[in-house]
């Protein structure tokens, strides 16, 4: 198939400072792009020596990916990375929005390689198809994001057309949770892209260009991209993220007692209604913002107005971002019950660039360490307490400047501080990521362990279960598959996952058609399966085996929408997911 | 005449549908991408401070057109311009001229400028941009 479309790999060489671009149009063809594509070049950058490579080393590759559909139609707005993750060993795969998909797609690219590591700090700015390499010592130590980008925006070409992706603290500090912030409120969150950029010394990535090209039907062309635009706009599919936006789970999931609080020791939190997304559109939301080429502006941004206790009528007004894996991880779960208190740890985890699910997952297993007694004071520094907003937002500034050694293994993730002082039953990690806001049931968890990222986004099972029909472990692991095997094709895309009841198969075949790829929704599916193949496959590689997942105990402790679960069920669901394993990576 | 204007700046979202409308519409071939974009839509520092929006204003007397060597950039008798490729040197010196950045450089270095047909503002989703007419 021609898919008329971005098919080129730009390659840049940290260790040498040397680029190159070469037509890719082999991958891009067979593997349509995104996910589909990133898995191939991760493939042949790290050989064969996949599981030795250290995450944090030379040998480390990035991958940023984009798909045939950016920029040519709506909501085709995000970006995917591929790394070797240094949270849990092993493959690293993280999403963002912002400007960074429709830049890539305009420089030119299909695909952005970045291996080696640079002597010193350095940022690139990537202009269409020059790479220019840029001195980063003097910003290199500003630990806070917001003002790193700001700087380097006011330095760099490209304003409106452009992306600028930078660490912050908790990258340059090797934080394996760290992130990378796009556009000051996107983030490449998950599984520590952020230390992956700190260790490589790179402290922003600039993306920009004006480079166009042309659909095979003009005509046809503008038609669906009408089609697909008024879908977005008027129709009911993108309404829950503009209107209350994502924040609105928060009293639905507390009202069926999936809600995880304190660090899970309970399912419902008594301030659910002061942190829920009712109560945030009410009295703070300040502005909604969009990602680049993308009409639902679904990006909620709070306004937090604090008054300086010293100077009377002086006060700094904040903007910050808030979604509902953040009023879970640093609200109910830490017992944070007062908006503005969140929103102060939200906006300390921002300006960090930690990613804030681990971050708060992370602050809850020490919270109950130290009341437990497994650590004390001396480890933790600060009285950490749920609820308590100041210690927090100390906690979290501990955890990027690792002042002694409690703080360096929490940096390394709540699962592996919890393999140092143990309370492990209560670490909320599976596959050493940690968990996302859903005490749902059986598909949510199984899906937590088996899915390719051990995100809640690989298949969506907290919405199986809020779906549940009694199902076998069998078929929870069958119809989790099967839905991260249609992913792998949005993920290839690269569109947004808010938008797949947009981008139904029968939409995305038409879509393909003006850009003059000819595909039926049965070898779309076929693609979607290989990708998933092909993923397991580098996992293995990567040395993950089925084997070594585990289930933290307090899962089984308390009572889900389902009721308790049995152990013997998700044991059932693994051994069965081991056989799938084993079939597919032979 | 109707021209392009700014309804409510406040509502701009920066999600540059504007953009990738204008360049659907204002090539000769509708084009996936902004390079031929008549319109830019900038933040102060990240959207949620507010956006400025660039485009064309449609002056009666446009420096863009009295630079221009060749004749490419008229001036309309309406306000505004005309902008004849085939004539384009593509020598800038019309992007130079404009007071308020609003010609833009394409790909191949010629001109990107608003036309005021009013074709974007079917896809500003939260009505930023009108199409109006405006005494001249």
């Amino acid at each position: 198939m021609s898919t008329g479309m971005r098919s080129k790999v730009l390659t840049i060489d940290l260790s040498r400072y040397r680029y190159e671009i070469q037509d890719r149009k082999d991958l891009f063809e067979e593997w349509i792009g995104g996910v589909g594509v990133a898995v191939q070049l991760l493939k042949e950058e790290f050989g064969s020596d996949a599981a030795n490579i250290d995450p944090l080393g030379e040998d480390n590759v990035i991958v940023f990916a984009t798909g045939p559909f950016t920029p040519a139609y709506p909501l085709a707005s995000k970006t995917v990375a591929f790394f070797k993750s240094p949270l849990t060993g092993n493959l690293g795969e993280t999403h963002a929005g912002g400007r960074t998909a429709t830049s890539i797609a305009n420089a030119g690219y299909g695909a952005i390689v970045i291996k080696g590591v640079s002597r010193k700090p350095i940022y690139i700015v990537i202009d269409e198809d020059k790479v220019h390499f840029r001195d980063g010592r003097v910003i290199w130590g500003i630990e806070d994001s917001i003002v790193a980008g700001r700087i380097i925006a006011e330095r760099e070409e490209g304003r409106g057309i452009r992306t600028v992706m930078r660490i912050g603290g908790g990258g340059e500090r090797l934080v394996r949770y760290a992130c990378v912030t796009t556009e000051t409120y996107r983030h490449f969150g998950r599984l520590g892209l952020g230390a992956v950029f700190g260790s490589k010394k790179l402290k922003a990535l600039v993306i920009m260009g004006r480079k166009r090209y042309t659909p095979a039907d003009r005509k046809k062309y503008r038609e669906v991209y009408r089609e697909i635009f008024k879908l977005a706009v008027e129709s009911d599919v993108m309404k829950k993220y503009h209107l209350l936006g994502t924040a609105s789970n928060v009293l639905p999931l507390n009202e069926l007692g999936a809600l995880p609080t304190k660090n899970l020791t309970d399912r419902r939190f008594e301030d659910a209604e002061e942190i829920s997304g009712e109560a945030f559109a009410e009295y703070n939301l300040g502005r909604r913002i969009a990602c680049n080429h993308c009409p639902t502006a679904c990006i909620h941004i709070a306004v937090l107005r604090e008054p300086y206790e010293e100077e009377e009528y002086f006060f700094k007004t904040l903007m910050v971002s808030y979604d509902y894996e953040l009023l879970y991880a640093l609200g109910s779960m830490l017992g944070i019950g007062s908006r503005d208190g969140l929103l102060k740890l939200i906006h300390r985890v921002e300006s960090y660039a930690l990613d804030a699910i681990s971050t708060g997952v992370c602050l809850a297993w020490a919270t109950e360490a130290l009341k437990r007694g497994i650590v004390t004071k001396d480890e933790t520094i600060v009285d950490l307490e749920f609820g308590d907003v100041e210690s927090y937002l100390k906690a979290i500034e501990f955890i990027v400047k690792q002042p002694n050694e409690f703080y360096k293994a929490l940096a390394r993730g709540a699962e592996e501080a919890a393999n140092i002082y143990g309370g492990k039953e209560f670490a909320m990690c599976f596959g050493k990521n940690e968990m996302a806001g859903y005490h749902t049931g059986y598909a949510g968890y199984v899906g937590n362990l088996i899915g390719l990222r051990h995100s809640h986004l690989d298949a969506g099972g907290y919405s199986m279960d809020q779906k549940w029909k009694g199902y076998s472990p069998k078929e929870v692991v069958d119809a989790l598959i099967k839905e991260e095997m249609w992913r792998q094709i949005l993920s290839s895309l690269v569109v947004c996952f808010f938008a797949r009841g947009l981008y139904t198969p029968e939409i995305v075949v038409k879509a393909f058609q003006p850009l003059g790829v000819e595909i039926t929704e049965d070898e779309l599916k076929k693609t979607g399966e290989k990708i998933y193949h092909e993923k397991l496959r580098l996992k293995k590689e990567l040395g993950f085996t089925p084997e070594s997942l585990e289930v933290p105990r307090r899962v089984f402790e308390l009572p889900t929408p389902l009721g308790d679960l049995d152990e013997k069920y998700i044991r059932e669901a693994l051994d069965y997911y081991s056989e799938v394993f084993q079939r597919i990576t032979q | 005449m109707k021209r392009l204007v700014i309804k409510d700046i406040e509502k701009c979202v920066g999600c540059s549908l504007c953009m990738y409308a204008c360049a659907r519409k204002n090539a000769h071939k509708p084009e996936i991408g902004i390079s031929s974009s008549g319109i830019l839509a900038i933040s102060l520092s990240g959207f949620e401070r507010g956006a400025t929006i660039i485009f064309c204003r449609a002056c009666r007397e446009p420096p863009c057109s009295e630079v221009c060597p060749t004749g490419a950039m008229s001036a309309r008798k309406e306000g505004g311009v005309t902008f004849h490729e085939d004539l384009c040197i593509a020598c800038g010196n019309c992007m130079k001229a404009c007071t308020i950045e609003a010609i833009f450089m394409r790909e191949d270095e010629k001109p990107a400028v608003c036309i005021h047909c009013g074709y974007c503002v079917e896809f500003c989703p939260h009505g930023v941009l009108g199409f109006e007419e405006v005494k001249a």
